[in-house]
């Protein structure tokens, strides 16, 4: 790398992923359709008392936005799989880890933030006391890029398998658990009154690490699917 | 443009084969091509051309054998970086426009040179074309795109898989302008085709491969 920067990389990476999914504007209107579903299904489903539904609430907005990131992980790198932008990122002398790093970013932004901006909206449909608010945003705000980190390391795995949801969420989903009990207990050790901040600062550590290895094991993990 | 050519490209290739588990695909293969001559790679369906490109272009890894890229006495320690591949994905986004893709590309390839995009989109005969997203244009177009990828690139070795595809008669024509350019500037070229078109009019050496695999 003679003369582009790290920044200007990670930059470019950025501004063609954002262009990109502000012209599939349907692909993220998806998994906010989807975690509306589940919210509202569940609801309907159980009794529409109150204060039982304010007792699932932390747990239910979790598993909604878990699942729905889980539905959008697998298109993380398909696309660029299909149609070989993927096989000239690989070819160029920028390191793979760092676009893939913006690559993840952007797919944070687009497919799981909507979900941590719209979380207000959730807890109100389902009762929260005004009170768990506060650590529901933080438990989300530092546990879904993890989420998204972690995944897409998955996703990278699988990435020249046709067909490979089933696969990626046999992987995905033991690795979200801890992240699950986390940050959901959190707000439901907020709830008893209880220090919650204790959960959330792990999850801020896990964060920390994958911020850090999550790009070099995610490009590792391409370089070996696709050879 | 190609004042890096000056110093053409050696590329060897000694013994190469590939093995896709444990099942022969292509070898042992032995070639040199010395830069401003092109390579025509022929053969059946599945002999193994594209494997060969893609071995070539650094995206593969051979079991056994050796490639060397070398120019002006410097070898290059990856060999991604000397070739510029053409396959038949395009290699673009479908959703940016051509000059958006190039822009991006020419930073991943660390060429960055915006002066170039516009001369280069003429020259493939898609000026006109520069904000049109790439879902517009026709497969054959798409194709051009990525031809003004490969002069973009700056790289001294083309590979190209089934350039002809999806082309009509002036696309042909083009391709053979094309690499006909590319190597008197000193580049090499190598191009798989499966023989139904002619040959661009360059020093040209044939490589025929033969299906391997036996027969199950």
């Amino acid at each position: 790398m003679a003369n582009q920067s790290a920044l200007s990389l990670f930059t470019a990476q950025c501004r063609r992923d954002l262009r990109l999914s502000l012209r599939r504007r349907g692909d993220i209107a998806q998994p906010i359709l989807f975690a509306i579903m589940v919210i509202t299904l569940f609801t309907l489903a159980t009794s529409a008392e109150p204060k039982k539904l304010a007792e699932l609430a932390p747990g239910i907005i979790w598993v909604a936005i878990l699942l729905s990131s889980l539905l959008s992980l697998d298109a993380i790198y398909r696309s660029d799989f299909e149609d070989g932008s993927l096989e000239q990122m690989l070819m160029a002398p920028a390191p793979l880890a760092l676009l893939i790093g913006a690559r993840i970013l952007v797919h944070w932004l687009s497919a799981v933030m909507p979900l941590v901006v719209l979380t207000p909206l959730f807890a109100q449909m389902l009762f929260l006391p005004s009170n768990l608010l506060a650590p529901l945003m933080i438990s989300l705000v530092v546990g879904t890029p993890l989420i998204s980190l972690v995944g897409a390391v998955i996703a990278a795995l699988t990435v020249g398998i046709r067909h490979s949801g089933m696969l990626l969420a046999l992987l995905a989903l033991p690795l979200y658990v801890p992240i699950l009990v986390f940050g959901a207990g959190a707000v439901v050790a907020a709830s008893q009154g209880f220090a919650w901040l204790g959960a959330i600062s792990l999850l801020g550590a896990g964060l920390v690490i994958a911020i850090v290895l999550a790009p070099v094991a995610a490009a590792a993990a391409i370089k070996i699917s696709l050879t | 443009m190609n004042d890096f050519l000056t110093n053409s490209i050696v590329l060897e290739v000694k013994q190469l084969s590939y093995f896709r588990n444990e099942e022969k695909i292509f070898g042992p293969i032995d070639f040199s091509l010395n830069g401003g001559k092109a390579l025509l790679i022929t053969g059946d369906n599945g002999s193994g051309k594209t494997t060969l490109l893609r071995v070539l272009s650094g995206l593969l890894r051979a079991q056994s054998g050796e490639i060397i890229a070398s120019k002006s006495g410097q070898t290059y320690s990856d060999l991604s970086h000397a070739c510029a591949y053409l396959a038949h994905k395009p290699g673009h986004k479908s959703e940016l426009s051509c000059v958006e893709n190039l822009e991006y590309l020419q930073i991943i390839f660390d060429q960055v040179k915006p002066e170039l995009i516009e001369p280069a989109l003429n020259k493939v005969g898609l000026s006109g074309y520069e904000d049109t997203p790439a879902k517009q244009l026709s497969a054959g177009q798409n194709k051009r795109l990525g031809l003004a990828r490969l002069l973009l690139s700056q790289s001294p070795c083309w590979l190209l898989d089934e350039p002809y595809a999806n082309l009509d008669l002036q696309g042909i024509e083009l391709v053979n302008r094309l690499i006909q350019e590319h190597t008197e500037c000193g580049g090499a070229v190598l191009l798989t085709t499966h023989g139904a078109y002619a040959a661009p009019a360059v020093p040209c050496q044939t490589l025929v491969l033969a299906n391997v695999r036996t027969d199950r």
